[in-house]
């Protein structure tokens, strides 16, 4: 087939995926060495706003890839609520339910301005914890105009709890450190307990720094994964309706119709960066000769979601100085025993 | 700080060829990326890891050279992949600042 060009690629056949012959040698078939690596590799960011990130990684072997992706998941550290006092329940949500939801929060804090706490059990102090208070009780809704109401909304007071609704309390030395705006829930409006007349709550939560191995409210990103790149190609002239058809069975935009010179309706490929690899074409039998799909097998899509306490950028810088810092540290190590 | 330990092997003609290797804390992230930089080596016979139990953080990882320390081997890996992040982190840098 025509696909045997100098670039690695899965094809994606009808039932099954093969191999291309690549003309030349190609990075999965030669020995992992850092000349390699440095001449061969390449960064493209592609997107990078509202706590999301894309960005290419061309060029490398697929166990880099992967490694970065296990340590930006359950690596790198951030901060959580890891304890809550209940000093007060009386609504209908159980302590330890409330506690949970309340660990899920995600926190705005710059996880790098924190200690990592030694001694779990020891009270909080100054560098290793933020602590936080919630409370809120709910009561009847004493407004006239809004006496005939049956919304809950309007015959009660404070019956949704928020997380807008938790204030935090600075430790020692903490109002200086940092604003007001700089600590807190990242979203002011996730729903913590329902409530009626009469419940209250009255918590102290104290939020500390982890990682995603220790549990996964303290994982940095939303998700952050990877995907080879798609290829598209069509081997053969399709025309007219068939155009159409053949666009139609991929994700929008990726095949586009075009006039040709005769005035033909021709498909071309536009863009198959983002085809999600669907097969819809092996249901035509008229079409599926007419293209082949592929993936090109070191040009790695990294997608990167931020939860909102770093920027993803900043998630994947510290995502390799840790793996750095863990082979520099065991290095040292080997070297000095 | 995780460790990186000896593990008793068996005393073989020449122990410092063949080395498993128990390292504390650590998993398939640093076994395997180790592993597939490791294994590249000419004189690398065999590399391989593995994380006995998922409920204790230990990994072990095993070297076995055709000639030469197996410790070398390790060292020339770990040094490897320093050099892998410093490139990285570079690169990265780079092109965040021509965004």
């Amino acid at each position: 087939m025509e696909l045997n060009d100098e670039k690695p690629r899965v094809i994606l056949n009808e039932y099954k995926v093969t191999q291309n012959l690549p003309t030349g040698p190609t990075i999965l078939d030669e020995q992992f060495t850092i000349r390699n690596f440095k001449r061969k590799c390449r960064i493209v960011i592609v997107r990078n706003e509202n706590f999301e990130m894309e960005f290419d990684w061309i060029g490398i072997h697929p166990f880099l890839a992967n490694t970065f992706r296990r340590l930006m998941l359950s690596e790198v550290p951030s901060m959580a609520i890891d304890k809550v006092h209940i000093h007060n329940n009386t609504s209908i949500i159980q302590d330890e339910v409330l506690a949970h939801r309340l660990g899920l929060i995600p926190l705005k804090a710059d996880p790098t301005l924190f200690e990592y706490k030694s001694d779990a059990s020891a009270e909080g102090t100054e560098p290793d914890t933020l602590e936080f208070e919630l409370k809120i009780k709910c009561s009847y809704n004493k407004e006239t105009s809004k006496r005939d109401s049956s919304r809950a909304e309007d015959m009660y007071k404070n019956n949704n709890v928020y997380s807008k609704h938790i204030k935090w309390v600075p430790i020692g030395n903490q109002k200086e450190r940092f604003k007001d705006s700089d600590v807190g829930p990242i979203e002011p409006d996730i729903l913590i307990a329902k409530m009626r007349p009469g419940h209250e709550l009255d918590l102290k939560l104290f939020a500390v720094k982890s990682c995603g191995k220790d549990h996964a409210k303290f994982s940095p990103v939303a998700t952050a994964f990877y995907r080879l790149l798609p290829d598209i190609k069509i081997v053969r002239e399709v025309e007219g309706d068939d155009a159409y058809r053949l666009q139609k069975c991929f994700s929008p935009g990726v095949i586009g119709v075009r006039q040709d010179k005769n005035g033909k309706k021709v498909a071309v490929v536009n863009n198959a960066r983002y085809d999600t690899g669907s097969r819809n074409v092996y249901r035509y039998d008229d079409l599926k000769d007419a293209v082949v799909m592929s993936k090109i097998q070191d040009h790695f899509i990294f997608t990167i979601e931020s939860v909102g306490a770093m920027q993803p950028a900043d998630i994947f810088k510290e995502a390799v100085k840790l793996l750095r810092d863990k082979c520099a540290s065991l290095l040292e190590e080997l070297n000095s025993s | 700080m995780p460790i990186a330990q000896l593990a008793e092997t068996e005393a073989l003609s020449d122990s410092s060829k063949s080395k498993t290797f128990v390292f504390k804390d650590e998993g398939h992230t640093l076994g395997n990326a180790l592993r597939c930089v490791i294994s590249s080596y000419p004189d690398v016979q065999f590399c391989g890891y593995t994380v006995p139990h998922p409920a204790e953080a230990k990994m072990h990882f095993r070297i076995q050279m055709h000639k030469g320390k197996a410790v070398d081997a390790l060292k020339r890996g770990l040094e490897d992949l320093v050099n892998v992040c410093d490139i990285t982190l570079e690169k990265f840098e780079n092109e965040l600042q021509n965004l």
